[in-house]
């Protein structure tokens, strides 16, 4: 059952359209990351879901309650801040003790109500810090107990690990989502990294320019991009316009002469489409084993997996391989590339078919 | 690269010779000058005495002067605080053009002459003035306003906002925005989150602005003179007149060393206060 939603939601600034047409409901319990670059809208949304920003139009409902103009006081989600906004003059313990004070909450329920939060973010010793005292990463921890001890029904997340390096940023979002796990509060998350967002959302909600264009799982949104847009923003995606010609079961794309194996796809024959295919689903080999010679113009040692980009007929293509050990393929070397034909998949081009 | 150790003894030297000439050199010789004799037949003697001193400390009309600085300086600042606070605060709340206009009205008056700016009052406030016009018209009466404390209070309070809400508005702008709106989503009112939050933050700039206030205050000399008229001195206008008026020139100084002792005492516990509470809370 939804117990988050927002009902056609719009933003207007004057003319501009911030937010438009906003449908999306979100379940209890459920991690729901809204991805777009920045300026599509997600952190307006996001604070029209706290109550910062009022909504030219639609509704807001909590379970069940009508939230749309109400005041963010009155609303009781919890919010952690790009920034953080931890109060500067109060100690870690002080600062998360606030919330609690604002609802009257007795003061030994106060003591250990904190205690028990500043365990859960592990930082039980840090209590009698000031915020100037911490790392970025144990802020980051006091602004989520911070808003995690009142109970709130959602917990908002505005960009919550864009201040971090990134090593750190890896380790805060495994353990933002075991606080999240532990504590089960529903919680929806801005950020413009896709990473974060596919490695501990529940959903995804792809923003463009104000318009949600695609909510799905992470593996999904990955593997099943709704627009050209969202394929090239989640992960790294080679894209190859083609003419298609059926195969029998499969298909085929022409590309440049080329002719290249592909998933089949309900479109007349000599259609032009594009053809799109992620870099790890390619497969290097010598030339003339593959189904596209090329040559490697650069490669990229990654750690965990090379990036080559080959030019071949086609055109320049991005090949992603794991690291077994051994050295691949070196730059200027000829290589044959290969794949599975499902995975190359096809959608018709905006232009129509070439005669 | 050798370096002269004279160096920079070198650099500092210009500084040290202004601020020995001008600060420290007529300090001292006001401060000689008070405990010289006075006749008022033969003029400065070249004998020591206490009896300044002893004569401002115990006449209740010195007392009374004194009383009257502290009492007006405090009030002023007390004013200044409660209207500066709030000024710099709507000030920092405000757009691009409008925030630029009204921070120049608001430092406007440093613009003026405080003699132009004590005229004005003074027109504004006297017995035919536009303030008691009005207050005719509404059948209040005319009120006596010019030459009373509350004339010299409106003035300084009008002179020394600036010094207030400048201190204010700068501390206003290193906090960051969202600390009030993350007091809110915590279930903050809006006067909660002013109290619990903002106004510690700011703590510094207000008890920076009411030292400055309060010491210059205390040593106004123009706004007391023009409109304080004769009768209701402060103590910069009583030094002024034992120089001038009464050529009593140790008694002058004896009282300049007493408000110039008595301001600084109260300037440094204040201070003292200040900086614990800031290092306390800020670092």
């Amino acid at each position: 059952m939804a117990f988050l939603t927002l009902e056609q939601v719009n933003k207007f600034y004057g003319e501009l359209a911030a937010v438009r047409d906003v449908d999306l409901s979100v379940a209890k319990g459920e991690f729901v990351s809204l991805l777009g670059p920045s300026g599509c809208g997600k952190t307006t949304t996001l604070q029209m879901i706290a109550g910062l920003v009022e909504p030219t139009s639609g509704r807001i409902t909590l379970d069940g309650r009508d939230i749309t103009h109400e005041k963010p006081n009155r609303r009781g989600l919890g919010i952690v801040f790009q920034s953080y906004a931890l109060f500067p003059h109060m100690t870690v313990a002080q600062n998360v003790a606030f919330g609690l004070e604002m609802r009257k909450v007795q003061r030994a329920e106060r003591d250990t109500r904190v205690a028990d939060m500043l365990a859960l973010v592990h930082l039980a010793g840090m209590a009698d810090r000031y915020p100037r005292q911490l790392s970025g990463g144990q802020r980051q921890r006091v602004a989520i107990a911070r808003a995690l001890v009142i109970e709130p029904p959602v917990l908002l997340l505005d960009e919550p690990l864009s201040n971090l390096d990134a090593k750190l940023r890896e380790e805060m979002q495994f353990e933002l989502r075991r606080i999240q796990r532990s504590v089960g509060t529903t919680t929806i998350m801005v950020t413009h990294d896709q990473a974060e967002a596919l490695s501990i959302s529940d959903r995804v909600v792809v923003m463009e320019a104000g318009c949600m264009t695609q909510v799905d799982a992470p593996y999904r949104l990955y593997e099943k991009p709704a627009t050209p847009f969202i394929s090239s923003f989640v992960g790294r995606m080679n894209r190859l316009e083609g003419i298609w010609w059926p195969n029998g079961p499969i298909g085929t794309v022409e590309v440049a002469g080329a002719m290249l194996p592909s998933e089949a796809a309900d479109l007349p024959a000599g259609a032009a489409v594009t053809a799109s295919i992620r870099p790890e689903k390619l497969l290097l080999h010598k030339a003339g084993e593959g189904r596209l010679n090329g040559n490697v113009a650069s490669r990229f040692f990654l750690g965990g997996h090379w990036l080559f980009n080959v030019e071949t007929p086609a055109g320049v293509i991005v090949v992603s391989m794991p690291n077994h050990g051994e050295e691949p393929a070196r730059e200027g070397e000829r290589v044959g590339i290969d794949w599975a034909p499902a995975s190359l998949r096809i959608e018709a081009s905006a232009g129509g078919t070439v005669s | 690269m050798s370096r002269s150790p004279a160096a920079p003894w070198l650099l500092v030297s210009p500084g040290a010779v202004l601020f020995l000439g001008l600060v420290l050199v007529p300090l001292v010789l006001t401060v000689i000058l008070s405990f010289l004799t006075y006749n008022y037949d033969t003029g400065i003697g070249d004998s020591y005495t206490l009896a300044h001193y002893g004569r401002v400390l115990s006449d209740s009309y010195y007392l009374e002067i004194f009383w009257r600085t502290l009492r007006l300086a405090f009030l002023t600042t007390l004013l200044c605080a409660l209207i500066g606070a709030p000024e710099a605060y709507i000030l920092s709340r405000m757009r691009s053009p409008w925030r630029s206009i009204f921070l120049l009205v608001i430092i406007g008056p440093l613009l003026v002459s405080v003699v132009v700016r004590a005229f004005g009052w003074s027109m504004l406030l006297g017995s035919t003035g536009l303030v008691n016009a009005a207050l005719g018209v509404l059948a209040l009466g005319p009120v006596r306003l010019l030459y009373t404390e509350t004339a010299i209070v409106i003035a300084l309070v009008h002179v020394m906002l600036p010094f207030m809400v400048i201190p204010v508005w700068t501390a206003l702008q290193k906090l960051d925005p969202m600390v009030e709106t993350a007091a809110w989503s915590l279930g903050a009112s809006r006067f909660a989150a002013l109290r619990r939050v903002v106004m510690p933050q700011v703590s510094i700039g207000l008890l920076s602005g009411s030292l400055i206030v309060f010491g210059l205050s205390a040593s106004a000399f123009a706004i007391p003179g023009l409109l304080g008229g004769r009768r209701l001195k402060m103590a910069a206008t009583l030094v002024y007149d034992e120089y001038m008026q009464e050529l009593n020139w140790p008694m002058g100084a004896a009282i300049a060393i007493i408000v110039l002792l008595a301001n600084l005492v109260i300037m440094l516990a204040y201070n003292r206060a200040v900086e614990a509470r800031a290092r306390r809370a800020l670092g």
